[in-house]
């Protein structure tokens, strides 16, 4: 391949599978840590129907409806689980269960019973992701970099999911304190006078803005690969909280290039014709990077120490 | 959550007003529920600056909840708080908290002198940068309870005592004028509860006033000057000597301790 068609066909999906990963294993990492991972999983589910909400309104698929119709599908999921957890007398986790696969469920008739066929939403994207797509047709070489006139010509999910990665690395940075001591222990947090509650919420906001933003590159399944996998093989990587952000970082951005690149040449090597689905492809190395951290990381074997007092 | 002496409260303590401005921690008619049954039913309770003072009483009396609604970390039905005099939300930088050693996760990935400087936060705040001053505060607190040998160690590394050692070293970096302990002796060896009673001693002669929730019954007389007993209610409060007699223990404990037993306690010190 040339240098005009890396540019042109290779740059921009790889930069947004990068840029999304490394957007969900940053909060991920707390996700982990407090044992709410399956949030970025309940998000991923829930925000599909919010998203084919916002498109059956407005027509179009962009970032602020999209958004808000996420934050509206969280809200009706909230209520929803607190319904069915009353009226059918059940325990959390399954009325949780029922309610993220239901919702996603009624997602994915609702996208398949409305037209969507001029533009880049249909139930494979929500499954997979839309990455191969994502192409920047302008470019001619590097020195579109610095040419305007083709910049503009760049995926729009580009520069949403940069500036979404900016803002949650932004979050991240800002209230790292807070959040490390109130993910530690949020008694102690709370009598320093630290918000534990707000910074609770702001955190699953923070994770669902993410969920949606990398939505684009690799789908609503898959998100929960990169909100999971890094941080976890991260945490097998190091005893200190501020490394494993840096491991899960850096895991992220393996994956993310590594999965592109297998799904791509990848098939051919193996003397196929077609690519797989990058996304696929990027949640499976995600994956297996999570399993030879398991094998071979360092910090892998749990303390004997028990916190039972 | 802001808690303020309700204006009925004000006008009834009237005469009582002078002690509660100048008690380090002041409750009055606090009640918490979980559920329908109150963990907590209207506990007023004075602490007395620069003395140690034990919470005691059975499983399920609700000491751990009455120290965490003092703190605001739950929310109280009814009550209120004052901390030297202050709602708690002024007082905050006088207060350091331990909580029970079992209720956070040790595999946390975060070290020793990590955890202490928490400790520091509300000096840092957000974005402060952590000098040299703030490190030697973070040694000088693991010194006392010494664990400085253990610093860079990860959490999970320790053992129950040492762990607790490390809750007591961020207690003491915040440099508060009362600390609440929740259940500091639980599990933990009897080097680690000789070293930290010294230090909880040594708190108390400085001035700071000490308040814990203690189980053992039997290093009540050894360890405190004061005693709180309750069951969901207040029963007694005072002096050892007043509060920590068979017939409160009876009332707290019902038939969960043989009368000999309690005989046996009242007696130890006398």
């Amino acid at each position: 391949m040339n240098t005009a068609e890396f540019v042109a066909l290779t740059l921009s999906p790889l930069l947004i599978s990068v840029l999304s990963a490394v957007t969900c294993a940053l909060p991920g990492n707390f996700l982990v840590l407090r044992r709410q991972a399956l949030i970025g999983d309940a998000i991923s589910h829930v925000v599909l129907p919010g998203i084919v909400a916002a498109f059956l309104v407005t027509g179009v698929v962009s970032a602020w409806p999209m958004l808000i119709g996420a934050a509206g599908a969280a809200v009706v999921a909230v209520v929803l689980i607190e319904a069915v957890r009353r009226l059918g007398r059940i325990e959390p986790g399954a009325a949780m269960g029922v309610v993220f696969t239901a919702m996603f469920a009624a997602g994915v008739l609702a996208l398949e019973q409305s037209d969507t066929s001029s533009v880049h939403l249909d139930v494979e994207h929500a499954l997979y992701g839309n990455l191969e797509s994502l192409i920047w047709l302008d470019a001619t070489g590097w020195s579109s970099l610095w040419d305007p006139v083709a910049l503009a010509g760049l995926p729009p999910e580009l520069g949403r999911i940069a500036a979404v990665c900016l803002g949650v690395a932004a979050f991240t940075l800002i209230f790292w304190r807070p959040l490390k001591i109130s993910t530690f222990d949020e008694g102690f947090a709370r009598t320093l006078g630290i918000p534990t509650a707000t910074l609770g919420i702001a955190l699953v906001v923070v994770s669902a803005v993410a969920a949606v933003a990398a939505f684009d590159a690799v789908g609503s399944i898959i998100v929960i690969a990169m909100f999971i996998c890094p941080p976890a093989a991260a945490r097998l990587m190091t005893d200190r909280l501020e490394m494993q952000i840096a491991w899960s970082v850096g895991f992220a951005i393996l994956s993310a290039v590594l999965g592109f690149i297998l799904a791509g040449y990848g098939p051919l090597w193996l003397g196929g014709s077609n690519a797989v689905s990058a996304a696929g492809m990027i949640a499976t190395v995600s994956g297996l990077v999570l399993a030879l951290a398991a094998v071979f990381g360092p910090c892998r074997t749990r303390s004997g120490a028990s916190a039972q007092g | 959550m802001n808690l303020t002496l309700a204006s009925a409260d004000g006008a009834r303590l009237g005469p009582e007003m002078a002690a509660l401005a100048h008690s380090p921690l002041a409750i009055r008619g606090l009640t918490v529920s979980y559920g329908e049954k109150p963990a907590v039913f209207s506990v007023d309770m004075t602490v007395t600056a620069g003395a140690m003072t034990a919470i005691i009483g059975p499983n399920g009396a609700g000491k751990s909840t009455l120290l965490k609604a003092a703190l605001g970390i739950v929310k109280p039905l009814s009550g209120s708080v004052t901390v030297f005099g202050k709602p708690l939300a002024e007082a905050r930088g006088r207060i350091a908290y331990v909580p029970q050693r079992a209720s956070v996760d040790w595999d946390f990935p975060t070290r020793v002198i990590d955890v202490v400087t928490m400790g520091l936060y509300r000096e840092l705040g957000l974005l402060g940068r952590i000098g040299a001053a703030h490190k030697a505060r973070a040694m000088a607190a693991l010194e006392r309870v010494d664990m400085d040998g253990f610093a860079t160690r990860q959490i999970g590394q320790l053992s129950g005592g040492q762990q607790q050692r490390v809750f007591l070293a961020r207690a003491l970096a915040q440099g508060a004028d009362l600390y609440l302990l929740d259940e500091p002796f639980a599990g933990v060896d009897a080097a680690t509860e000789k070293a930290i009673i010294a230090v909880l001693k040594t708190l108390r002669d400085e001035g700071r006033t000490v308040v814990a929730v203690h189980h053992d019954l039997s290093t009540v007389r050894d360890y405190f000057e004061r005693v709180v007993l309750m069951n969901v209610r207040k029963i007694a409060e005072g002096p050892v000597d007043e509060a920590f007699v068979p017939e409160y223990l009876q009332e707290a404990y019902g038939g969960r301790l043989a009368t000999a037993q309690i005989d046996q306690l009242s007696l130890a010190g006398a």
